[in-house]
């Protein structure tokens, strides 16, 4: 092997790249949340909608569950301008990401919705309150605590699933790393350090999400 | 255009394509079998590395620790190309299933290696005095009493990890792996209609997963009852 | 020479001190019994004893050699002279019952197959499962699986045997049979240890008692004198209270199921 490690040909780059991240966590972020409203409203559908509404979530969920995330971006992309619709790379990769996560998500919110315990809705109707106020004062805060680890999970899952935005063109952390590779070709230089980042950077968000669980939510959130 | 599309339907399947599409599914299957038989192994290993008692063996603890750690904080795309890119670059010439295959291996380590432990762990401490106050060498105890314990506790999730990763092959695709989400690039390039060809694909992922990720589910329920490693219920 | 010869003994859990010196002496052919209530290190005593927790001073001897709890073939070579029933029983949950009893004589000490099956029958035969040869521990009950637990312990040829609390994790109704099958064992002049909230049965069946408390022997003699005229008056405390008043005959207390004196 003639290959001499030369991290210092790429330092100059670093800025760059975390500059990808930052667009990686503003592409997982809003996915998430979007997966969340979705996922909220679909768990409660599941059980509590009529049948047939109930039915057709659960084929939402198994489909995409038991399907790539990568390939359902195929679709969108490359696929929905058969039919005249047309997405920039960053809003497609958008879009699926977040009818992923929804699928996922609904199941986590399901199971922690399942979990109130009827007692404490009892409990909510002795107080009179409305179904609104129920959902707010009893409900959600339960739901969040109980969820909590599962949320933060897949939020981490969806972080290291933005990488695959790379290969529709997205320059984030991933895409940005292939662009180095391209003009300086110290590829295992380049996708070490990027991986570093994304080790990092989850470490990071995930003692973050552990700390603001046991803040708002009481919630008992696992670091490593 | 959805009448053109659909009029594309038997064009697309020809006997050619269909086998093309069928060995690219049998090529998503065995990147992720073997991905995660390799990650058993080498995960049981590691695992038994990190649970082991002695003090001579902490560098290969700590190695175990922070790969298990690191790994699965890497997204499999980044895993995928350093190999790919990190091969070529030191000169070797290796085709693009052998590296995939190395690169489902590892990251099948590091996660299979997680579920061991918890299976491992979850003998009960008791079972394991017992043996050791019968002079059971820590290899005899092991072997003897905590693997065998520990099997049913860690085939279920093994094998419902099987069935998750099986989407992330689709990710062999960017290394040129001929599985089926290269197998519907390469026919879009032939003139195929994208909407079609990606859809298709999608179904057969579905076809695929589903009914393995339900075989999952029976096999958790039928380890879970026939595990013989609770205490004895009064009479 | 005494079998088991503890001097001194002191044993920690972290910052709580457990066993505050302990000496006992245990003589081949004796039965010795441990009373005494929760956390007074009666089962901590028999930890140390199996090697299952190192004592911080103090010296513990089996047939006069020492252990040396650092060294593995030290405690290799004591635990081949004892052998323990667990309060849980703790049978190999994936073999079935003959070969929970077999495993170690054959795996271990490597004995001839053949004579350890034999022996392993007659075991079971002995202690009233000789039925039940191919059951899993979670197919009996705690009663029976004790019994498993003893002829296994049995079948290692112990020269002294520890029972800590056998009959504690069973029902009522399933303590007597493990009790008559202990009461068999001191016929045969075994060299028992036995920790025990069973009153009626350990005064029934031991040479000497031993009340426990504070990590401390806090007095030893015979079952006559500790249960009818303890001189220390921790032990006489300990003692009514457990018994009742003795001239109401047999206690109601349902956690000691054995039948007490009366007198």
């Amino acid at each position: 092997m003639h290959y001499v490690l030369h991290y210092g040909q790429i330092a100059p780059y670093l800025p760059y790249l975390l500059g990808g991240m930052l667009i990686s966590l503003a592409l997982s972020i809003l996915s998430f949340a979007g997966g969340m409203v979705l996922g909220l409203a679909f768990a409660i559908i599941r059980d509590e909608g009529d049948p047939i509404a109930s039915r057709l979530v659960r084929g939402y969920v198994a489909f995409f569950t038991n399907t790539p995330q990568l390939v359902q971006i195929y679709v969108i992309y490359f696929g929905l301008p058969d039919f005249g619709v047309l997405f920039s790379p960053f809003a497609a990769v958008l879009i699926g990401m977040t009818l992923n996560a929804a699928g996922y998500l609904t199941e986590i919110l399901r199971a922690g919705l399942v979990s109130v315990h009827i007692e404490e809705l009892d409990a909510a109707a002795t107080l009179n309150m409305n179904r609104l106020q129920t959902l707010r004062h009893v409900v959600l805060p339960h739901l969040f605590r109980v969820t909590m680890p599962a949320l933060s999970n897949q939020y981490i899952l969806m972080t290291l699933g933005t990488s695959m935005a790379a290969i529709f063109g997205v320059e984030e952390l991933t895409g940005r790393a292939f662009n180095i590779n391209s003009t300086t070709f110290r590829s295992i230089e380049i996708f070490t350090t990027v991986a570093a980042i994304y080790v990092v950077v989850t470490f990071i968000v995930t003692i973050l999400l552990a700390l603001f669980g046991r803040w708002a939510f009481r919630a008992r959130v696992p670091v490593l | 255009m959805l009448g053109f599309i659909l009029a594309e339907i038997p064009r697309l399947f020809t006997i050619y394509n269909v086998i093309l599409l069928a060995k690219a599914a049998l090529t998503t299957l065995a990147l992720s079998a073997v991905g995660c038989a390799v990650g058993l192994f080498c995960g049981a290993l590691l695992t038994v590395a990190r649970l082991s008692r002695r003090p001579a063996l902490w560098p290969l603890k700590a190695f175990a620790f922070l790969y298990v750690e690191i790994m699965r904080r890497v997204p499999f795309l980044i895993t995928l190309m350093t190999f790919f890119f990190g091969a070529q670059v030191l000169g070797f010439d290796f085709s693009p299933l052998a590296i995939a295959f190395v690169s489902t291996s590892v990251i099948s380590t590091a996660f299979v290696a997680e579920i061991v432990r918890s299976g491992l762990q979850a003998v009960r401490p008791s079972q394991l005095e017992a043996a050791a106050v019968m002079n059971f060498s820590a290899w005899q105890s092991f072997w003897l009493v905590r693997l065998p314990q520990a099997w049913p506790i860690i085939l279920p999730p093994v094998f419902a990890y099987f069935v998750l990763f099986i989407k992330d092959t689709a990710l062999a695709s960017q290394a040129g792996v001929l599985e089926l989400t290269q197998a519907a690039r390469i026919l879009n390039t032939k003139g195929f209609s994208a909407s079609l060809v990606y859809a298709a694909v999608l179904l057969l992922y579905f076809a695929i997963s589903y009914p393995l990720a339900r075989l999952g589910v029976v096999l958790e329920k039928r380890l879970g009852a026939a595990r013989h490693s609770r205490p004895g219920r009064p009479v | 020479m005494a079998q088991l010869d503890i001097r001194g003994l002191v044993a920690r859990y972290s910052d709580t001190t457990v066993l505050d010196g302990i000496d006992l002496a245990v003589e081949r052919g004796e039965i010795v019994s441990l009373i005494g209530p929760s956390g007074s290190g009666k089962s901590t005593l028999l930890r140390v004893v199996t090697g299952l927790l190192r004592p911080v001073q103090g010296t513990v001897s089996l047939a006069g050699e020492r252990i040396e709890y650092g060294d593995r073939r030290s405690l290799r070579r004591a635990r081949d002279r004892l052998a323990i029933v667990f309060q849980q029983y703790n049978l190999f949950g994936n073999m079935n019952v003959l070969r929970n009893v077999m495993v170690s004589p054959v795996t271990i000490k490597r004995r001839d197959r053949r004579e350890v099956e034999t022996e392993a029958r007659a075991l079971l035969e002995k202690v009233g499962l000789g039925d039940k040869l191919d059951a899993y521990p979670d197919e009996l009950s705690g009663g029976q699986q004790q019994r498993v637990a003893i002829a296994r312990a049995l079948c290692l040829k112990p020269e002294i045997l520890l029972l800590d609390e056998v009959t504690s994790a069973l029902d009522p109704e399933r303590v007597g049979e493990v009790l008559d099958t202990i009461k068999l064992l001191a016929a045969e002049h075994m060299t028992l240890l036995i920790v025990s909230h069973e009153m009626g049965f350990v005064r029934d069946v031991s040479h000497r008692v031993a009340f426990m408390a504070d990590g401390r022997i806090q007095e030893i003699g015979t079952p006559a004198r500790i249960f009818d005229a303890p001189e220390v008056a921790r032990t006489r405390s300990f003692v009514s209270r457990i018994l009742g008043n003795r001239t109401n005959g047999a206690s109601e207390d349902a956690s000691f199921g054995g039948r007490l004196p009366q007198t």
